[in-house]
């Protein structure tokens, strides 16, 4: 293996760890406020769908990205009334969520479109394009940090690097701000959260809130700008693997960058090779496509090192019993 | 003082959430341009008008019934099986091994050892993230959607690497022998003078899923073991003061819903594609889930809830096949049935509740 060949899988590495990170750090608001989602890939894909379907009719993708942003947030807040207000079973609305999604895109895709549950292919203007940083092409003839540089770093769409600095703004938010104290408060202790006198639902609200709006981008991220267009289940489960890369994570920030990185890298070498010969014995494809999962469980098991879930996690809020 | 009768929990809230359900599917339609009535006439004429529909209508019941008493089982464990999907998938390869590797001179012996296998190798499916929500408590919800996807890989690798017959480009076992086909509703009924469609799918097992409905309502509410899972469910600490031990149940409780899980495969790999397939299970055990809350996870619920989900699968593909409806319509109303009978429960039953509450102070 060349060093080019490893830049690309570097680069493929990132350009598919963005909608993994963003639906990861999704998961993460949600979760710390005592809110389970499992029905990030669903908000992934109606965001997709909408993001595309409006980037092709209007033709700027900034309208898309705001109308996938719209649609994740009608979910989220779906998921809030019936998790919140109705105290119904998260993971129950998480299911839900995720079916409704899946129909409810191919549905209204067939009735605007036509084209079989799949929107036009979007061009120009109608999606995120790379964007070279500066010096780029100066600096490639450079031997090793060139072809980093202009091929790694550089050449991404705008939502990699904003879903790169989400990471730190999300560590910032939750640990070096009051907002972010109390969103944590309410997912181990509403009750103490309650009794200070700050509002357990607002503060539910505004976490689910957020989660809608990074759905959202990680959706229009995956129709418009890793691939030009919506087709009918395009998340492909990368919802699920955010969960899985969550619980990896602790929930916790950076670590989420990493287990996302770590995710991405996977899905880079499964769609490159199809089997790993490792010269004593072949590694199937279908290996790599498990290993994340496999991870999550070894993880959640609590063998290597124990992830504990946010402790009121997915109890609703009772004020008085 | 109980809130509201009994019969109002049982009948009335799923009843009243199945109907928002069904106003907000016909919303769907009628936004996307068809006449939500003229779709109703079509479902019931496509699934209910002929043998022929009769006939998927009741192998699709059979499906769901099978993966709706698997979350059900689960549920009365106050535990969510989501990895029905997976055990169905695993339980096919189960039946696929059996048929295969062993020359049966019957049917019947077959079709036993297809149940065995099935249900062994669902309930291997299940009992890992059993085994590790009951003794390192690891989420069973997070666990068991993990097992859906290692399960898609396992089968991947399975049926391309292992049992594709050579020269075969689809990933997909030999056709079973003839001799272990399933007699389909049409060769059992033909000798008693009824004349069923001979096209459609439904089998035998169609029986085995009824007589499981009975098992299960028998082991739920006439066993000791069925009154630990329920109080198990109804109170962790009280069954524990009872000498209820948390991890049996949960095992028990898992094995049972996997194995029901992966009974399914008599019906779909067996009955009726006669070899093993990738995505074999096309979905089904996540309809489990739609099926038991809205069967309220009783075994006779279950039954009609299933046939119900049976109905619109059949009536679903008709719709997609006349108009320009497709097929994912089905999907919607599955979500919006899981979301109201599960997730907004309590929409309806507070202001329920409250009728109630207030009707009965005006009696005394």
């Amino acid at each position: 293996m060349d060093f080019l060949t490893i830049i690309q899988i570097l680069d493929s590495t990132i350009r598919l760890a963005t909608p993994l990170l963003l639906a990861c750090l999704a998961g993460l608001y949600s979760e710390r406020a005592g809110i389970f989602d499992i029905g990030l890939e669903g908000k992934m894909l109606m965001a997709a769908f909408f993001s595309a379907a409006v980037a092709a009719v209007t033709g700027s993708v900034w309208l898309g990205l705001l109308a996938g942003i719209a649609s994740s947030m009608v979910l989220s807040g779906l998921h809030g009334l019936a998790s919140i207000t109705f105290r119904g079973n998260q993971l129950i609305s998480g299911v839900a969520i995720n079916f409704l999604a899946a129909g409810m895109t191919v549905l209204i895709a067939q009735d605007w479109f036509k084209q079989g549950g799949r929107t036009p292919s979007l061009f120009d203007q109608g999606r995120f394009n790379p964007i070279t940083l500066p010096f780029a092409e100066t600096l490639e003839p450079v031997p090793f940090i060139g072809p980093i540089y202009a091929e790694l770093i550089s050449g991404h769409s705008i939502l990699v690097y904003l879903a790169l600095l989400a990471v730190p703004g999300t560590w910032w938010l939750l640990y070096r701000t009051r907002f972010g104290l109390r969103l944590r408060a309410v997912g181990e202790n509403p009750a103490a959260v309650d009794t200070a006198g700050v509002s357990v639902v607002g503060l539910r609200y505004a976490a689910v809130a957020i989660c809608g709006v990074l759905c959202g981008i990680a959706g229009a991220y995956l129709a418009t700008a890793l691939q030009a267009g919506f087709v009918k289940d395009m998340t492909a489960g990368r919802g699920f693997i955010a969960l899985a890369a969550l619980i990896f994570a602790k929930w916790r920030p950076w670590h989420a960058l990493y287990a996302c990185l770590l995710f991405g890298f996977l899905q880079a070498i499964a769609l490159r090779y199809q089997n790993i010969d490792l010269g004593a014995f072949v590694v199937p494809v279908q290996a790599m496509d498990a290993l994340p999962y496999v991870l999550t469980v070894v993880i959640l098991a609590g063998f290597v090192g124990k992830a504990i879930p946010p402790r009121a996690g997915g109890e609703p809020y009772v004020k008085e019993r | 003082m109980e809130k509201m009768p009994h019969w109002a929990d049982v009948i009335l809230i799923p009843l009243i959430s199945l109907i928002l359900a069904a106003i907000l599917s016909a919303l769907v339609i009628l936004a996307i341009g068809e006449d939500p009535v003229a779709a109703v006439k079509l479902m019931v004429q496509g699934a209910l008008g002929s043998t022929y529909g009769w006939g998927y209508t009741l192998y699709y019941a059979t499906n769901f019934m099978f993966t709706g008493l698997a979350v059900a089982v689960a549920f009365h464990a106050r535990m969510f099986n989501i990895g029905g999907e997976g055990q169905a998938m695993l339980g096919g390869l189960g039946v696929a091994l059996v048929c295969l590797l062993i020359p049966w001179p019957h049917w019947s012996l077959a079709l036993i050892a297809a149940i065995l296998a099935s249900m062994a190798f669902g309930a291997l499916w299940a009992a890992i993230p059993a085994y590790l929500q009951a003794k390192r408590g690891s989420h069973i919800v997070i666990t068991t959607i993990m097992f859906n996807f290692i399960a898609a890989a396992v089968l991947n690798y399975v049926l391309v690497n292992l049992l594709r017959p050579e020269g075969s480009m689809d990933p997909a076992t030999a056709r079973f022998p003839e001799t272990v086909h399933l007699p389909t509703l049409h060769e059992m009924l033909a000798p008693i003078g009824i004349n069923f469609s001979r096209a459609a799918p439904a089998n035998i097992s169609l029986l085995v899923a009824v007589a499981a409905c009975v098992i299960v309502w028998l082991l739920i509410w006439r066993t000791r073991l069925g009154y630990e899972i329920r109080a198990y469910g109804h109170s962790e600490t009280g069954a524990l003061y009872a000498g209820i031990s948390p991890v049996k149940i949960t095992m028990i409780a898992m094995l049972i819903s996997g194995a029901l899980a992966g009974l399914m495969a008599i019906n779909n790999v067996m009955g009726e594609a006669e070899r093993l397939v990738m995505n074999a299970t096309e979905g089904a055990g996540f309809i489990g889930i739609a099926v038991a809350l809205m069967g309220r996870s009783h075994p006779f619920g279950v039954f009609l809830a299933a046939i119900l989900f049976g109905f619109l699968y059949q009536g679903g593909a008709e719709l997609a096949l006349w108009t320009s409806i497709p097929r994912e319509l089905i999907v919607v109303i599955q979500a919006l049935v899981i979301l109201f009978t599960g997730a907004l429960d309590n929409m309806v039953r507070m202001p329920l509740e409250k009728l109630f509450l207030r009707m009965n102070r005006g009696k005394s």
